[in-house]
């Protein structure tokens, strides 16, 4: 016990009595109040807080839905139709949910753009960018369980095909299989064991999500200049700034998300799911959520089964390296006049892998498959460590104040008889 | 020197310690583990009988067997010629087609791609058969030949033949 603890004093006397004996009122305003984030972030930086909010309409609107569904083979549908029909507001929870996922998963994606283009993942933030691949990972299992709890034929087929990679494991895969679906095949045990993950993972997320966050606030977070914070004059407060600045995010992504909800729920479904799962039938295309599909199409690039499931997990478990395979000491691509490319030619081609992904491998997909397995491995082991070596960065800016106070020139903008340049409105807006 | 014989004895105890700590632990987890394999009511998903008296030359059915689709297939003369000129030795997964059929006609088999597990087309008339005339699995195209062994594309292995035998010769019992 540390008695020369100095405990914060609030005016308001219930807050002290709460922070005597808890210092959290402290802890809040420090992580959330004073925290100093650089002044230069865009709103590539709202990524965060929004992936926080839909997390949480994720799981509020699960609970709600699993006080309807029954895990049952024979019960399931029937369950999901009743939420959809009978269930006061069933069809908005449900829409909600499934569109909640997709959402979250665009979010996350952008987030991870973020911070590769931005070089957020390198010294001293790599365990939280080792955390944050974690909750890709964590993210991407629950999605694949939770979609087979409605029990249609894309579901039952793509548990089918996703557990199958297991039996690819040499001398264990079978029996691996086999006790992950507690029966021969996708059944009633497995459905039961999907549903219970499926709730449980979502709390594991959100404790991880925790340590995510707590780790970025030790070292400050990123900004699109990859310079750090040197003096008061760098950053703002994030409250009220940023917090202004995320809400009005905020307000845009309900917008977008609200649009879809309403107006094209099924945009992002699978009809084949509105059958019934049927062991007997394979629809004739079986395809993955659009948000898994780039890893389908390094699965199926493959002729071989085993290499097939080795590269896809690869794919993902490569990303936990990164900090380790880029050389180079500069963050932002803004600043890398090579790598920059190489980092935009990387997110067009995983686009081109998900685009391919929902289409049958076969003639030019299978093509384009292919080239872009290559490119997505050679970017990390060739691309990545080799560039970093022989690059020549442009200057960096002295601080991130410097990067608007250097534009200040009688030349730029309409600097003239006292209208300020548009980089000094900025700088004064912020 | 007092002192040497006291750490040794305090090293056991720590030692002990922990090693009957990490072995109650196992013990207690074992039974987590072992209640996600399947369970004795799954276990004994038993046999099927199928009457195949109705089934025409060429002609091939579905039936259902511990919830799996099982084929089974009268063969015409021309795909059991096609199966039997095969060398086994250049397959993926070298087998004659005299070890995987009982008669010559009936071939039995696990209608569940070795691949990912999909079932394969070509139980219907208007089914794509592959190139081998046999199965083609639609998922990510695998084609099987006419005694069901895997000739091109992903899979590893051979359709699996289940266990079967011909009670008479109007009845098959599989399992």
């Amino acid at each position: 016990m540390d008695k020369n603890r100095k405990v914060h004093q609030f005016k308001n006397p219930v807050l002290n009595w709460i922070e005597f004996r808890l210092p959290i009122i402290s802890y809040f305003k420090k992580e959330y109040g004073d925290y100093p984030m650089p002044k230069n972030c865009n709103y590539f930086w709202s990524f965060g807080a929004l992936a926080t909010i839909t997390l949480v309409t994720m799981i509020v609107s699960g609970i709600f839905l699993a006080m309807n569904y029954t895990p049952h083979t024979d019960m399931a549908f029937d369950s999901v139709e009743r939420i959809m029909r009978d269930v006061n507001y069933g069809w908005l929870m449900r829409y909600i949910h499934s569109n909640g996922a997709a959402f979250f998963f665009i979010i996350v994606y952008i987030h991870i753009v973020r911070a590769m283009y931005f070089g957020s993942y390198k010294y001293p933030r790599e365990l939280n960018w080792i955390l944050g691949v974690f909750i890709f990972l964590l993210m991407m299992a629950t999605s694949f369980l939770g979609y087979t709890l409605p029990w249609g034929q894309m579901s039952y087929w793509g548990a089918t095909v996703i557990t199958n990679l297991f039996s690819a494991i040499p001398f264990i895969g079978e029996g691996l299989k086999t006790w992950l679906l507690g029966d021969y095949n996708v059944g009633n045990a497995t459905l039961n064991r999907f549903f219970a993950l499926h709730y449980v993972l979502p709390f594991v997320i959100f404790g991880v999500v925790g340590l995510h966050v707590a780790a970025v606030h030790v070292h400050g977070s990123n900004n699109p200049d990859g310079i750090d914070i040197k003096t008061n004059n760098d950053s703002v407060n994030f409250f009220p700034y940023m917090l202004i600045k995320d809400t009005v995010a905020m307000c845009a992504f309900g917008v977008a998300i609200s649009a879809v909800i309403f107006f094209g729920p099924n945009l992002m479904a699978e009809v084949d799911n509105y059958i019934p799962a049927d062991p007997l039938v394979t629809p004739a295309h079986i395809v993955p959520n659009w948000y898994l599909a780039p890893f389908y199409a390094i699965l199926r690039a493959v002729p071989d089964k085993l290499g097939g499931v080795l590269l896809m997990f690869g794919a993902i478990v490569i990303l936990f390296v990164l900090p380790w395979l880029d050389r180079s000491k500069v963050r932002s691509c803004n600043y890398r006049p090579i790598y920059k490319w190489f980092m935009m030619g990387f997110f067009v081609n995983f686009f081109a892998l998900g685009y391919v992904g929902m289409l049958p491998a076969e003639g030019l997909y299978l093509l384009i498959a292919r080239v872009g397995l290559l490119y997505y491995f050679g970017f990390f082991f060739i691309i990545t460590p080799f560039v970093g070596w022989i690059e020549k960065p442009s200057k960096l800016p002295l601080s991130i104040s410097d990067v608007y106070s250097k534009n200040i020139t009688p030349n730029i903008g309409g600097g003239e008889k006292g209208i300020p340049s548009p980089a000094m409105q900025k700088d004064t807006n912020l | 020197m007092a002192k040497k014989p006291k750490n040794k004895r305090r090293d056991f105890l720590q030692l002990s310690t922990v090693t009957l700590g990490a072995v109650g632990t196992a013990a207690f987890i074992w039974p987590f583990l072992k209640s996600m394999s399947p369970a004795e009511d799954t276990l004994a998903a038993g046999s099927t009988e199928v009457d195949i008296s109705t089934i025409e030359e060429g002609q091939s059915i579905t039936i259902k067997w511990r919830g799996k689709p099982v084929f089974i297939k009268k063969r015409t003369k021309e795909e059991i010629d096609a199966a039997k000129m095969v060398q086994a030795s250049d397959l993926r997964d070298p087998q004659d087609d005299a070890d995987r059929v009982q008669k010559e006609e009936w071939l039995v088999l696990v209608g569940v791609c070795t691949h990912l597990g999909c079932v394969p087309l070509g139980q219907k008339v208007s089914d794509m058969k592959g190139e081998y005339d046999g199965w083609y699995c639609p998922c990510h195209g695998s084609h099987y030949d006419t005694s069901g062994r895997i000739r091109k594309g992903p899979a590893p292995k051979n359709l699996d033949v289940p266990p079967y035998t011909f009670l008479n010769d109007n009845t098959i019992k599989i399992g």
